[in-house]
């Protein structure tokens, strides 16, 4: 499926959308209003935004800890997503879960994971349920290059293929497992090369063109709708930061290597081709879109300092649901 | 209430029956998918897994915060260490770092002790590990009754509930009612009056407790013994209180004793300044040797506890009391 040019506009938004909220986070990390760790997906926005953009409200996804973008593209309220990154009473988590747990069930999005490979097996079974309940919804997992070398992602894939359930997995390739490059550990390039031993489809698609992500995607999607089983959709990606965005943080990736991928920007790429295809987008019609969402942003900001902290005693709640 | 006789093992399948029966929402998930329950409910809710518990405890945690009610069987409690991922990382926090946006109803069963010549690897009692983490409930019946009102409980549960279940005890029989019913999950049970000792006792040890109660009586000793029934929450209103008329606290478990349920009875119990005035001896433990279970019977009955170290246990107490 194409996307029409009223889709394009609203990707390069949530794109946008997701940079600006990620660099004020960096910002606001920095200047201690933040605490603990934030990880940046910037570079990689095409991924979450193409994927997201073929699914249906109903539909689940989970992440990892890298997880702000997903958050933002599957449509969580940026301002309760700043409140939880200032750790006030009014984020998802009530402040609990911060930047790496940051999570909305109301609109399926299963959170944030700490843990490398630790969601795969729960989107697996997000996956399941839709299948019992028989309500053609799709689960979507996403994880990195480094969790596609853990048990439960081929655990997962194995029972997903064999069970057929509505799953998509989405691999974001970006080279690189914190510090570790993945030519150190993997045994092939392309992660996409192992579905095939699951009986699955296993498809590479070039995750900073956020247009092939979404067309890949809407395919993955609609195979598991029509009970036709799951996919694995490798997005080959970069990040432009570090790891994370704690001061001094260690970034071994040769410079070269970075500057090239930034070259190819997800952002940068879709606005040349709104202005190639369309002739009718322009610098400036970016640039308003960029007034707003910085407005936006700044909003979540005054929202989240405005939010109290938990009361102490609050540290108690939760541990259990009634 | 028109009773019979089974087994602990058949209390089991038989809460899982009326449970699945219950609620469509239900769905069993376990390397072996037990044959009556598959021509019961079907496949699709009764499913034999690969064995892959990292994954399948997962996928219960994913369907349960999807809407789904799973019930894992780990069989032995050996098999969930290559889960404790799922377990640690992911079920006992997963409610409370969401700041409780979700509830996950999961119940996660699994056999635990030794006496069955199994060896090291499959004679376990791991459950302090899991009392350490917060946002579990644990169970650990010790009669057939007591098994099959507290795993429905742990099913109806809207948490990840851990059923703890005595491999010693599963051909073991005992009056179990034909109609519905549950027991609430951390409420303890007083398995025999007694006035002299309290001896709070953990699964299999609640009969040998009871053994040893036995045996004393005939000397004039009154033994009390307890059974928590549930580890998490546990239930420190009825110890205590036993434990403030007796002044003397026994504690018998399966397990070793370093961090062990044991140790968190002890404490709650000498840490509780009314009690710790009412106790006229300093408690005792009478736990399983602290080694990783061996094969042979010789030195397998020498590592566990069983009623004649229950015995000599109370003897000990009693000799100190100081009143």
């Amino acid at each position: 499926m194409t996307a029409s040019p009223e889709l394009q506009r609203q990707m390069l938004r949530q794109m946008q959308t997701i940079r600006r909220f990620e660099e004020r986070a960096s910002d606001d990390y920095h200047s201690g209003d933040i605490y603990g760790v934030v990880h940046c997906y910037i570079g990689e926005e095409a991924v979450a935004v193409g994927v997201c953009s073929a699914l249906r409200g109903e539909d689940q996804i989970i992440s990892n800890h890298r997880g702000h973008g997903h958050c933002i593209a599957k449509g969580a309220d940026l301002n309760r997503m700043m409140a939880e990154l200032y750790g006030r009473q009014d984020g998802f988590c009530k402040g609990k879960g911060g930047s790496m747990h940051i999570a909305d069930f109301s609109i399926g999005m299963l959170g944030a994971n700490g843990i490398v490979g630790g969601g795969i097996s729960i989107i697996t079974g997000a996956g399941l349920a839709a299948q019992m309940e028989g309500n053609d919804n799709v689960a979507v997992g996403f994880f990195g290059d480094g969790a596609s070398n853990a048990g439960s992602f081929h655990e997962s894939l194995n029972i997903a293929s064999r069970w057929n359930l509505p799953v998509v997995y989405v691999c974001e390739h970006n080279s690189w497992a914190a510090n570790t490059s993945a030519k150190m550990t993997h045994s092939q390039d392309d992660v996409a090369g192992r579905a095939s031993g699951y009986g699955m489809p296993g498809i590479v698609v070039d995750g900073n063109d956020v247009l092939a992500v979404y067309d890949a995607a809407c395919e993955a999607v609609a195979r598991a709708r029509a009970e036709d089983g799951p996919t694995l959709l490798e997005c080959k990606t970069y990040r432009h930061r570090a790891h994370t965005e704690r001061p001094g943080a260690v970034d071994p990736r040769p410079e070269a290597e970075v500057a090239a991928w930034i070259e190819r920007d997800p952002i940068t790429l879709l606005i040349d081709h709104l202005k190639r295809q369309q002739g009718q987008y322009s610098d400036e019609e970016f640039q308003a879109m960029d007034v707003e969402i910085l407005a936006e942003i700044e909003g979540s900001v005054t929202y989240a300092k405005a939010s109290p902290f938990p009361e102490p005693n609050a540290a108690l709640d939760d541990v259990f649901a009634d | 209430m028109s009773m019979r006789e089974i087994s602990y093992a058949r209390a089991g399948m038989e809460a899982l029956a009326e449970e699945l029966r219950r609620d469509p929402k239900t769905i069993h998930l376990a390397t072996d998918a037990p044959p009556s329950l598959v021509q019961e409910f079907g496949e699709a809710r009764v499913r034999a897994t690969p064995i892959t518990e990292n994954a399948f405890s997962g996928i219960a945690i994913g369907a349960a915060g999807s809407g789904m009610r799973p019930i894992v069987n780990w069989s032995m409690v050996t098999f969930c260490f290559v889960a404790m991922d799922q377990i640690v990382n992911q079920a006992s926090k997963i409610h409370y770092m969401f700041g409780g946006q979700q509830a996950f109803p999961i119940t996660f069963r699994s056999s635990v002790g030794g006496g069955t010549g199994l060896a090291a690897q499959h004679s376990q009692s791991p459950y302090s590990m899991f009392m350490n983490l917060a946002g579990l409930k644990m169970i650990l019946p010790s009669t057939p009754y007591d098994m099959k009102g507290l795993l429905k409980s742990a099913i109806r549960d809207n948490n990840p509930v851990l059923s703890f279940e005595s491999s010693r005890l599963m051909g073991f029989t005992g009056e179990v009612p034909e109609e519905d019913y549950t027991i609430p999950i951390g409420v303890a049970d007083v398995k025999r009056e007694g006035s002299d000792v309290t001896v709070v006792a953990l699964a299999w040890l609640v009969h040998e407790a009871l053994a040893a109660a036995e045996e004393l009586d005939k000397e004039g000793v009154s033994v009390e013994v307890i059974d928590p029934r549930s580890l998490f929450p546990l239930d420190r209103e009825t110890i205590r209180t036993s434990v403030q008329k007796t002044g003397c606290l026994v504690v018998a478990d399966e397990a070793g004793p370093t961090a062990g349920a044991s140790a968190e009875i002890a404490a709650l119990v000498t840490e509780d300044a009314e009690t710790f005035k009412s106790m006229t001896a300093p408690p005792k433990r009478v736990c399983a040797l602290q080694v990783p279970i061996p094969y042979t019977p010789t030195l397998e009955n020498h590592v566990f506890p069983d009623r004649n170290r229950i015995i000599a246990g109370i003897r000990e107490v009693i000799e100190f009391r100081t009143d």
